[in-house]
């Protein structure tokens, strides 16, 4: 098994900070548009976290004029350019589906206190 | 043709063209040797025959040991042979690494799939069986079989329970995705027949190149 570990973990990425539902992130993501390649920024709050190693995907929530629009991205994706975290989330679970239900003031998640 | 022995190592994902995650079966493949090389002067035909995975000479039966001892080559667990138009090019003790392929190559696998033991027609056959419930005792069964006075018989070929798996099964054009020769590792495109450690043959593809 440890063969197929190490050809998994050469693909890991170590440059991707630390982050869990609840955060309110910022992705960069690398598209190509018409043979050109630019990058484009997805903000919102993490929903959710899944799976492990190299298939481990997030979720991340944003209201987009009036539209709940959901984007889940593979976290070891070469085409990530970069995961800023803008904030930390105070959740008290790990998949935040609820959130889908709520709209205005009810969506809101309390920052965590330091 | 070119053609390597290896094992079936298990399955994962790698990242391929952008973030596209493509599912392969990891195969470490020889190093193989070649053990005999067929000439048509001698054979009637041209191949060479090729071993692979070591094993103790004492578990080898005498035979093959001679066999061995007169290509100098340490015992071999499997042997297969592979039909060759330049056999000229081999000599016995060569190896034959993973560096024969290269990605992007199409190839076809030989395996022998997972042994499913004795099964049913519907598992088998993919017959449909019947209705599960509403007073219905028609489940998994074949159903009818033939017809009656005439022919009065069973017709060859028909198909029905019995035991399925444990065939030699050949996955054709499959792709390529990575070859790594210090590892001896080879990663294909997809599933491949066979457990996990069994023997598998990666061939040079069968169907011709798409233009």
């Amino acid at each position: 098994m440890d063969r197929i570990e190490s050809i998994e973990r050469a693909q890991l990425r170590d440059d991707i900070p630390a982050f869990g539902p609840g955060d309110t992130v910022k992705v960069h993501y690398k598209v190509v548009e018409a043979g050109r390649e630019r990058t484009q920024v997805f903000q919102g709050a993490v929903i959710k976290k899944q799976n492990g190693g190299i298939r481990e995907t997030f979720t991340v929530r944003k209201i987009s004029f009036g539209v709940g629009v959901e984007r889940t991205f593979p976290i070891h994706s070469p085409k990530i350019a970069k995961i800023e975290v803008l904030s930390r989330g105070k959740v008290r679970r790990s998949k935040l589906y609820y959130l889908r239900e709520k709209v205005g003031k009810k969506a809101r998640i309390k920052e965590k206190r330091r | 043709m070119k053609a390597l022995l290896g094992k079936k190592l298990g399955m994962t994902q790698v990242f391929g063209d952008g973030d596209r995650l493509i599912p392969v079966t990891v195969v470490e493949v020889g190093p193989c040797v070649v053990t005999q090389v067929k000439t048509e002067e001698n054979d009637g035909y041209s191949a060479i025959q090729i071993g692979y995975g070591d094993i103790e000479e004492r578990k080898v039966v005498k035979p093959l040991q001679g066999h061995f001892a007169k290509a100098k080559v340490a015992p071999k667990r499997y042997l297969a042979e592979i039909k060759t138009d330049k056999p000229t090019e081999y000599k016995p003790g060569d190896t034959i690494t993973a560096e024969i392929f290269s990605a992007g190559d199409k190839a076809d696998i030989v395996g022998v799939s997972k042994g499913k033991g004795f099964q049913g027609v519907m598992k088998r056959h993919g017959f449909r069986g019947g209705p599960g419930g509403h007073g219905s005792h028609f489940h998994r069964a074949p159903g009818s079989i033939g017809a009656a006075a005439f022919p009065s018989r069973v017709m060859k070929g028909r198909r029905m329970a019995g035991h399925m798996g444990s065939d030699r099964v050949t996955s054709i054009n499959l792709e390529i995705v990575k070859v790594d020769p210090e590892q001896n590792i080879i990663l294909i495109k997809g599933a491949v027949p066979g457990a996990k450690g069994s023997l598998i043959m990666i061939k040079e593809s069968s169907k011709k190149k798409a233009k």
